[in-house]
Parts: structure tokens; sequence; C-alpha cells
């Protein structure tokens, strides 16, 4: 664990980052179950394995960045404070969804909180989340912007000309890849020329490049703390590989029986949140009945979701309509 | 009335979005020190400045999309697609994400992005660079697709756009800009959605759009020496379409020909036949007929060129055989 971080963050901020992983887990976990009973429908990417990353990253923003992600968003999502509640029923296709019930799982939105959208395209949310920054530039903000994207976007021209239009207008955008070796079944080892160092890619647009380890959410923290303060005050873009994985398939419809078990396995002990939580627990800062009170806390909050996404209406017929255009 | 040409009416279209919009950016290929590949924004840089007239690489899907996120950012940009062929390399953040923000993030964002790009062939450039597209985005909810064929047009529809709060693929036609047309100086706007008739007529109704609606003029002048009275809509806009005008026309004519640039299989003018057989069927008296590009790619050699372009002559034959038979 990042030790210098901990200097700067709380026991409050500690735990929230747990909490906030625990959440994600146990989140997905309950999509899961809901999924198989029918009130999901669709495609259904968990984010589980990769829960420090949109945990560290996204606490080391501001309220007016903007969150740019892919179509495995929920961990995102849930991370920049949207409800479980409209979380949980978007994915339930109800009214009282962040997106209305228009969007699903891979299409998330909350411009309350600046949270711009996952989005389901790969690569696709590159571009967008660069006018984003090109925006924060014309009106002389210092409110940044932030792109995930999953290494297999690093193939798709949109990251090209993407980070090269970055680069050129000097604009305030992180490219975070969340490299989990893995595009859909592909493994990057057999689709990337430079699947062993991502972060490089960067050099090619005289960009910075960092890498840092996935798993662990205060080094994805430290080091986004230190970048934000670098893009917000006009250095222009930055690249982050972080190395993770998923430790379930693709999708809800993927054993990934392609992966050999020994890797599973060791990413299975990288775990980041028993791998937090023993930190936490070794540094004196949680007691296990905290930890306990937590996931208590955290399973009700995951329950009251799923309750409250099930208990909601659908829209009604004429919402078909709506929302097309500007009414 | 002042007369401009039509690349005039889409440079002052800009230059009053500009002026009168701090909001408003221009983002395109080679728009800055070159004045744009059809030279509609020649002087803008040193005008407005590196800031506001933004010379881009040749990358067009990020310029599209840094579009859009700009604009759901609260900015206004007009984004120029050199040609509508380059369109093709953007169709990802034109198609898949303008067009669908607005609707999948449960009406939480708006898409004010103006995609200005040139359709068209006839100028010996070949197939690579003369196709016409406009009936792709037109089928495409969520977007909005003008097509003006006149300098009036295309300022006064221009004025309308820059105002909307969704993505419109704004589409100037390559053979137009160097025609000539009246403009008023009085600040008109043009509706989208509204048709005009350009040509009064009972003999026969022609549909048409973008550059096409000015050769369906020179057909019915070519008809008019033979007694036949064509009745000439341009469309002006694709999404949304004005049906109403053009089933109108047809209950007084009771005959239709329907004339777009592009090959005829999937294309618009299909859409067109059959909203005027669905609506006008009862009043129709032949067929409705169709006068499209062939079912070629746009060849470079200009005899073969002329003969892979619906002209006046083509569209005036469609009339005599609609009324002939």
């Amino acid at each position: 664990m990042a030790i210098a971080e901990q200097q700067r963050l709380g026991k409050t901020e500690l735990l929230g980052f747990y909490r906030m992983m625990r959440l994600i887990r146990e989140f997905e976990r309950e999509c899961e179950r809901q999924y198989t009973r029918g009130n999901i429908r669709g495609f259904l990417h968990v984010y589980t394995g990769e829960e420090a990353i949109a945990v560290g990253a996204i606490s080391a923003l501001k309220p007016e960045d903007y969150v740019v992600t892919h179509y495995r968003d929920h961990g995102h999502a849930l991370a920049r404070g949207l409800s479980p509640n409209a979380v949980m029923a978007e994915l339930f296709g109800k009214a009282t969804g962040c997106s209305k019930g228009k969007g699903g799982s891979m299409h998330l939105f909350d411009a309350s909180k600046n949270f711009m959208g996952g989005y389901a395209i790969v690569g696709g949310q590159l571009p967008i989340a660069t006018g984003l920054a090109l925006a924060s530039q014309q009106k002389g903000e210092a409110r940044i912007s932030l792109c995930f994207m999953g290494d297999g976007a690093l193939n798709e021209g949109e990251f090209h000309e993407s980070m090269n239009l970055a680069a050129v207008w000097n604009l305030p955008v992180i490219f975070f890849c969340e490299n989990n070796l893995y595009g859909m079944g592909a493994p990057s080892a057999t689709t990337l020329a430079v699947h062993q160092q991502m972060y490089k890619l960067a050099e090619a647009y005289g960009i910075p490049g960092h890498r840092v380890d996935g798993n662990d959410v205060l080094a994805v923290h430290e080091l986004m703390r230190e970048l934000h303060q670098y893009v917000s005050t006009g250095n222009g873009p930055v690249f982050v590989e972080a190395q993770t994985y998923r430790l379930q398939g693709h999708s809800i419809a993927d054993p990934a029986n392609y992966r050999p078990a020994e890797e599973v396995e060791y990413w299975r002990s990288r775990d980041p949140i028993p791998r937090f939580q023993q930190w936490l627990m070794a540094e004196g800062l949680a007691s296990e009945e905290e930890i306990a009170q937590i996931d208590a806390a955290v399973d009700e909050e995951v329950v009251a979701a799923a309750e409250y996404a099930d208990s909601s209406p659908f829209p009604e017929p004429a919402d078909l309509y709506r929302g097309v255009y500007q009414d | 009335m002042p007369v401009m040409t039509y690349r005039e009416a889409v440079a002052q279209a800009l230059r009053e979005a500009l002026d009168e919009d701090p909001r408003v950016f221009l983002m395109g290929e080679d728009i800055g020190p070159y004045g744009g590949a059809f030279a509609v924004t020649k002087g803008f840089w040193d005008q407005y400045g590196q800031e506001r007239i933004k010379d881009s690489p040749l990358s067009e899907s990020v310029i599209v999309g840094a579009g859009v996120g700009a604009a759901m950012a609260g900015l206004r940009p007009i984004v120029e697609l050199m040609t509508i062929n380059f369109s093709l390399l953007a169709m990802d953040q034109i198609v898949n994400h303008a067009a669908k923000i607005r609707y999948m993030s449960g009406d939480q964002f708006s898409v004010p992005l103006v995609i200005r790009t040139v359709t068209g062939g006839g100028a010996s450039v070949a197939a690579t660079h003369s196709q016409s597209f406009e009936g792709w985005f037109a089928s495409v909810p969520g977007l909005k697709v003008v097509v003006p064929s006149t300098p009036r047009d295309a300022l006064g529809l221009f004025r309308t756009v820059r105002d909307l709060e969704d993505p419109v693929i704004f589409i100037e036609h390559i053979l137009l800009y160097g025609t000539h047309g009246e403009v008023p100086d009085n600040g008109y706007k043009i509706p989208l959605g509204k048709a005009e008739v350009t040509r009064a007529g009972s003999d026969v109704t022609i549909v048409s759009f973008s550059r096409m609606a000015q050769v369906s003029l020179e057909a019915a002048e070519e008809l008019a020496q033979e007694g036949i009275q064509a009745e000439v809509i341009d469309l002006r806009t694709l999404r949304p379409l004005d049906a109403d005008t053009m089933v109108e026309s047809v209950q007084k004519t009771h005959r239709a020909v329907v004339v777009e640039e592009a090959s005829g299989l999937g294309g618009f003018g299909g859409e067109i036949a059959s909203q005027l057989q669905e609506r006008a069927f009862d009043y129709l008296d032949a067929p409705v007929r169709r006068v499209s590009g062939e079912e070629v790619p746009i060849p470079y050699s200009r005899p073969l060129e002329l003969l892979a372009i619906p002209d006046a002559h083509k569209v005036a034959q469609a009339v005599r055989e609609a009324i002939n038979r």
C-alpha cells in the first residue's frame, strides 16, 4: 500500500474507500442475482475485481470535474456518488433509473454529478471526453475530464485521434486505461503490440504515461491526486495504465473458460478488497467490528436498492417518444 | 434585394453565429489559414482568431466527438467535415453518440452540435469524393438533416439550426457554392420541416432537395415550353420531413416524380414515394416515378460522370412518362 497517501487521508476517508469498494462488489453480486431472476436483461458487465480503480481515481476529483466511461460502468457511477437505488432501477429498466430506464447497464448518466455517461462502443467515449476538456479550456475553467477505457480501446482509431488532439491542443484530460488483460475474450498479449507496456503508448503523443497497481486503492488515489493537480493547471493531458483483472467473465454470459486457472488464482490473491481490509486492520485503522459494521450496512443498502428498483414503475408507453429531441 | 453566392450565404451565417453567440466556435480541417476546402471560412482565422476557428488534425472522429463533448458542456460547436464522404470516418460519433445521448441519458444532456458538410457529385473528383449520403443521416432518429439548395435557404435555415438544442447535419452541395440568389436583408429565419413550393404548376409534382431541387426547376422550364406545368417542391430538410406540402400538391396535380442525386436502391426518394402512396393514393393517376443516380460508383471520366448523375433532361423525360401513361 502507498504509505505516503495514508498521511494525507484520515480514517474517515480510508474507511470510505473500503465502504465504496465493498458497495460496488456487493452491488454487482446483487446484479447477478437479479439477472438470473430476469429483472435485469440484456448485457451485464460487472466490475468485480477492479473496484480499487474507480474508488481510488474518482475520489481524487472535484465535483465539477467530468467523468466519462465505458460500458462496465456501475463501479464508476457508484464511486461518483450516483445512488445505488437509481443505478439499480436503471438496470431494471425503471422510470426512476438514473437514465430514466432508457439507457440500461451500459449507458448510465447523471448530470448532477457531472457523470457524463457510460459509452458502449469501445473507444467512442474518448473523443467526447476530449471535447469536454476542450470546453473547459475554451471557457477558462480549471475542471478536468477523466476518461476511463479498457485495454481493448487502445486498438481503436478513436484512441489515437483523441490522444493526438488532446496533446496538440494541450487539453485537461486524464485518459485512464483499466488494463484487465482481456478485450472481451481476447488476451491483449495477442491483440496489442505493446501489451506489456501500455503506458508507453503515451510517449508517441508526447503525453506523460504512468503505470499503477490498479488493485491498490491508495496507489491509484495518490497518483490521481498528483495528476489532477498537473492536468488542472494547464499542463495538458496524461495517460494512466492501471493493471487489474476481471474476477468474472466479460459479461454474465461469459464463463471465461479461456483464462488459465493459475492466472485467475494469482489475481484472486491480489483482490483489492481483502487486501485493503487487511491493511486497514494491520495499520490499526479499523477493527474487525468496524469492518463488520460497514459490511452489514453495505449489504442493507444493496438490498434496499433492489427493493427500490423492484417496486419502481416502468416508464409509460408515451415515454417511448420523449427525449429524442428537445420537447 | 441583395444577391449573393451560396458560399457567401453560408459564410454570412457562420459570421452571424460567431458575432452573436460567444459560445460558438468552429472546428475543422483546414478551416483556418487555408480558409476551408471550399473557401467558406476564408478570412475567419484573421478575424476571429485561433481559439474560435480551431484548425484540427485530419481526425474526423475526434473532431465530431470533441464537438459532442463541448456541446454537452454548454458550448455551441460548429464542426466542418470537409466532405460528406469523410463523414464515414466519424459515423460512430454522429450516429452512436451525438444522435443518442439525449435519449439514452433520459433527457439529461443536450448535444447542440452543428455538423456542416458537403455532399454531391459532378466535380470530377471520382467515386470516393462524389457521394450523396444525406439519406443515410435522415434515417437516424435523434439527428436533424438540412439540405439547402439556394443562398437564401442556406442562410435562413442556418439561423434556425444554430439555436437548436439537438445535433444537426447541415449539408451543402459541392456544385452550389458558386450559384447566386437573392437574399433578403431582414434577418429572416426558415423553420425546419417546412418544404417550399418553388414553382407552381397543375400537371405534375416534382419533389426534390439539395442541388436536384435546382435541376428540377430547370426541367420544369424545359417542360413549360411543351405546355406541361410542373409544380416543384424543395423539401429543404429531410428530418424533419414535411410530407404535408407534397401530399397537398399531389392532391392537386395527381402525378409525382421524385428526384434525388443518390442511387435509388435504398435511397431517400423511396421514402418520399412511400409517403405519397400512403397518403395520396386515391389522388394519383399514375405510379410515383423516381429519378435517381445510376447504380454505380461515380466515375471520373466526364462523359461517364454526366451519365451517372440525374440532369434536367432525365427529370423532364420522367415527367413526360408520368403524364403520358
